[in-house]
């Protein structure tokens, strides 16, 4: 499987990666002591490492490379992957469902609020990467300003309670439709624009909103942010921090739950055919009848809806926002759920945000790492798994065969 | 009776060219109706002129369905234009390749259902009813143009012939009044070509009418009740495919100026 | 009068780096019609490139014109480095991908970079030595424009000179602009399209590190953080000339340097950064295709 010409190249390659890396990884200098410190073992990391993710590239490869000979040869059939199978067995599924249902019912009475707290989080990302996934998984639409509409939801929550004392359930659905309503303002002239462009313009507003927070001190007390935000009331009742933490827990496991019936059943419907279609062809799809501008519109306020909402959520659960919880990284990691878990698929999303979100909380050792596996994700998914961990199925419809 | 579709003094420009120059054209109600000329006279030009892709430079382009008002189809979005009654399918397919064969020609109904967000979170009795419908009428279109045993298949799995049929049946599902078909035999062997024959004779006999672009002159032969030419975006002759065929302008266009001398 | 002739040399040498960015988002889009976002990176990287091994360089007490060319050179030469690499890694598989793919794949790259560096290195600003010495001949003139300011901006004449020599009348040049127009017919025609997408990636980057270098230079500190600005400003630049085209790089450049330093400097310098930004927005709604740029039909 690996031949001699595979090792030759594989130590040229950590040649070059050793090359590359030195100034950066081996040498660290302190300009005003005028310290050089020389980190030598990095250098052999790299050679290794570099080495070894070369021959695995090359053993995958050449592994697809004869799967793909056979297929087409017709000795072993195209397999359906795994997810999929899984998916169509209700033996499996229902069973596995019910697990998970339990297991999320008694999680806060089994772990100590501080794991729940973690839940929740982890929970508040699984409802903002099905919000950016009918944006971007579902109509192709690449925003990566989807931040703003998080923060705009956050803000409102925070200064609509500070100044009017308005309660977290009257805001929760004020915040999604203050983002859907200014992701109508700002969908209405950018989402003609070819897609590139697009994820540029939704960038520089998503920059626009935040620095706007930092700097208009009158408006959002700017940096230092907005503290002591309510949370969520239970029929006025008064709740400890735990019992306001488990609550909280419910409150956003119903907020998933909600979010996966909605976003399924957009899917399956003749508006989630037209954002599909629109992802797969935008001249074709207008020649079928498709207002390409309100289908592009429709994905993009509802999308904005749901990063609202969790805003809302977001600032009840912490009670304080600031704008640097808003950067461009918040957003790339929203979009790195969406690209791991698989474009249109929830069960994908579901599975990524849990992965993304919670791993880097359990491994302390990985937490320093988690933005640079990030982008190494983004990459690698490209490249080697486009359709995501757990591709998304299109809907069959039950037809006799005639 | 007045045409279906009646074009006058269509003008298209890019900048300093001229693709097409005061095209008169009209298509009779439940006739098919071809369109030749070499490459690059400009057919593929007014067909994106006339389905709102391109904005044309002047002229008028006017639908009357039968028995209701004309209206003027210039600058409309391509959407509105297919909702006037107008589908096309393209010279270089452009099916949804990663949807199954069923959904591409439901996406086809998109312009003539109304089941909104709420419908389809709610999923009330209308939108249910109007799901079932689309289903079923997608079902019926894949059965008439012979790709009903494929309705689960991806759309870029099915062979090359299969792609163009389907092309027709998506057209075919916005309930048009006119189809336009951008070289539907390119690339076809002949047995597709004379099945292809076969069904756009059974669309029109559908009572719908037919403009179609084409190369391939046995089939247009076949085909056609009334045949324009272009060149260099003029029309240079039109008439009945026989009175064509003998047309010394037309044999020039396709043939060349001084062909005794090459 | 006097404060007005400062603010228009600070805004030439803004100007002047945001154009050695803008050269490689460009450039590259013209090639291959990617957003490079991982970019602004790979001028990060050099400016880290270029501190590193000054430092090293005068704490082995090299003379300092020594310092600066071997500075110069290598923050080209390993820029360049990690421009090539990240185009053979995350966007060379990619080539017949969706549309979004090479960006989202670059978007990551960018992420990466910025994080290597980040933990490679610092998350602290570092204070870069001064490489660019005060000129005596510039002395009555040091209230307007620095010595660093003339530097920049001869420095960037000079390579915008450089550059245009090469892609008008060289045979990698040429390769280039047919690549640029038809990608397919100029491998039909024998041209080795993978090296000249490489080539393009190497100037792009080495044109970047010089800028980073000499911002560097310019404003005495960087830290990980400073290709991301830096790399949408430039790249609002290059769409606002028109990307894809060269001329309109430079001309965006100018156009968006002298603005914002006329902007802080007579309005306010707290919305910096939003001005760009939003300058960046108006010009993809209202004229995508830039000032000089064409705008392109969509095939039927």
């Amino acid at each position: 499987m690996i031949s001699l010409k595979d090792i030759q190249k594989g130590l040229l390659v950590s040649l070059w990666f050793v090359f590359l890396t030195f100034p950066l990884l081996v040498i660290k200098v302190n300009p005003i002591e005028r310290v050089i410190t020389w980190r030598w073992y990095n250098m052999l990391w790299i050679a290794l490492a570099s080495f070894c993710c070369y021959l695995g590239v090359r053993v995958y490869k050449s592994r697809q490379l004869t799967r793909h000979k056979r297929v087409k040869l017709g000795i072993v059939k195209e397999r359906a992957a795994w997810s999929v199978r899984i998916l169509k067995e209700p033996s499996v599924y229902i069973p596995f469902l019910l697990v998970v249902g339990l297991f999320a019912l008694v999680f806060p009475w089994i772990f100590s609020t501080y794991q729940t707290n973690i839940m929740v989080t982890a929970l508040m990302y699984i409802v903002l990467g099905l919000g950016l996934n009918i944006v971007v998984g579902v109509a192709g639409l690449l925003d990566l300003g989807y931040v703003a509409f998080y923060a705009v939801g956050a803000y409102s929550y925070a200064l609509l309670n500070m100044h009017f004392g308005l309660g977290f359930w009257m805001v929760l659905p004020i915040g999604g439709l203050l983002a859907a309503s200014l992701g109508i303002l700002l969908g209405f002239p950018v989402l003609r624009l070819r897609g590139d462009y697009l994820a540029i313009v939704t960038l520089g507003f998503g920059e626009i909103i935040r620095l706007i927070l930092e700097n208009w001190n009158d408006f959002s007390q700017g940096p230092s942010g907005i503290s002591n935000i309510p949370r969520p009331g239970l029929f006025g009742l008064h709740l400890s921090l735990d019992q306001s933490i488990t609550y909280l827990y419910y409150l956003v496991i119903a907020m998933v739950l909600f979010t996966i019936f909605v976003v399924n059943r957009l899917q399956n419907s003749r508006i989630g055919r037209a954002w599909f279609a629109l992802r797969e062809d935008e001249i074709a799809c207008q020649a079928m009848g498709i207002d390409k501008t309100r289908t592009k519109l429709t994905a993009f306020a509802l999308g904005a809806f749901w990063a609202g909402m969790v805003g809302v959520i977001f600032a009840a659960k912490t009670t304080f926002v600031n704008p640097a919880s808003f950067t461009f990284l918040e957003s790339a990691i929203i979009l790195c759920i969406v690209v791991l878990g698989g474009m249109g698929s929830i069960i994908g999303v579901i599975l990524a945000a849990l992965i993304l979100i919670l791993m880097p909380e359990y491994l302390r050792a990985f937490s320093d790492y988690r933005m640079l596996v990030f982008g190494a994700v983004l990459v690698t998914m490209m490249i080697f798994r486009p359709q995501g961990l757990i591709a998304n199925v299109r809907r069959t419809y039950n037809i006799p065969k005639v | 009776m007045e045409p279906l579709l009646n074009i006058t003094g269509l003008t298209m420009d890019f900048g300093g060219i001229r693709a097409l120059d005061h095209l008169d054209l009209s298509v009779q109600q439940g006739k098919i109706v071809a369109l030749i000329g070499p490459n690059g006279a400009g057919k593929t030009t007014f067909f994106n002129c006339l389905t709102g892709i391109y904005k044309p430079t002047s002229g008028d382009l006017l639908l009357t369905p039968p028995g209701r008002e004309t209206s003027r189809l210039n600058g409309l979005k391509p959407n509105r234009v297919t909702q006037h009654g107008l589908a096309r399918t393209f010279q270089n397919i452009r099916l949804f390749p990663n949807m199954t064969v069923l959904e591409n020609v439901m996406i086809g109904r998109h312009c003539r259902t109304r089941a909104k967000i709420l419908g389809a979170i709610f999923r009330n009795r209308k939108t249910v009813q109007e799901e079932k419908e689309i289903v079923a009428l997608s079902l019926s279109i894949l059965k008439k143009i012979g790709l009903y045993d494929m309705h689960d298949e991806f759309a870029k799995n099915l062979p090359y012939g299969a792609q163009r049929r389907l092309e027709i049946a998506r057209a075919l599902a916005t309930d048009p009044l006119l189809l336009l078909l951008d070289e539907p035999a390119a690339g076809m062997n002949p047995q597709e070509t004379s099945e292809l024959d076969e069904l756009i004779t059974a669309i029109r006999d559908d009572g719908l009418s037919i403009l179609l672009i084409e190369h391939d002159m046995k089939l247009v032969m076949s085909l056609s009740d009334h045949i324009f030419v272009m060149d260099y975006g003029k029309k240079i002759a039109e008439g009945d495919p026989k009175s064509i065929r003998n047309n010394p302008e037309v044999i020039k266009a396709y043939l060349g100026e001084d062909i005794d001398d090459a | 009068m006097d404060y007005f002739i400062e603010l228009f040399f600070s805004g030439l040498t803004r100007g002047s780096i945001y154009a050695l960015i803008a050269l490689g988002y460009t450039m590259v889009y013209g090639i291959i019609g990617l957003i490079n976002f991982a970019h602004g990176e790979i001028y990060m990287i050099g400016a880290f490139t270029a501190l590193i091994v000054s430092t090293v360089l005068s704490i082995f007490g090299l003379p300092l014109p020594a310092i600066i060319i071997l500075t110069l050179l290598a923050s080209a030469i390993w820029s360049a480095s990690y421009g090539y690499t990240v185009e053979k890694i995350a966007y060379q598989p990619l080539r017949n991908a969706p549309r979004l793919s090479p960006l989202i794949s670059a978007i990551g790259m960018s992420m990466f970079l910025q994080n290597y560096v980040l933990l490679a290195q610092t998350s602290d600003f570092l204070p870069f030595p001064a490489l660019i010495p005060d000129f005596a001949f510039m002395e009555p003139y040091a209230s307007t424009i620095g010595s660093s300011d003339l530097v920049i901006l001869v420095t960037t004449a000079v390579v915008m000179l450089l550059l245009t020599w090469l892609i008008k009348f060289t045979r990698t040049g040429k390769a280039m602009r047919a690549t640029a127009q038809d990608r397919k017919m100029a491998m039909l025609v024998g041209i080795n399209v993978d090296n000249v997408i490489s080539i393009t990636f190497i100037i792009g980057s080495a044109l970047a590190a010089i800028g980073g270098l000499l911002i560097a230079a310019h404003i005495g500190q960087i830290n990980f953080y400073i290709g991301f600005v830096a790399g949408i400003k430039a790249f609002t630049a290059a769409v606002l000339g028109g990307i894809g085209s060269i001329p309109g790089a430079v001309l965006g450049s100018f156009i968006l340097g002298l603005t914002e330093a006329f902007a802080t400097g007579y309005v306010s310098s707290d919305y910096e950064d939003v001005f760009a930004f939003s300058l960046l927005v108006l010009i993809l709604i209202f004229r995508p295709s830039g000032l000089l740029g064409k705008a392109t039909i969509e095939k039927v």
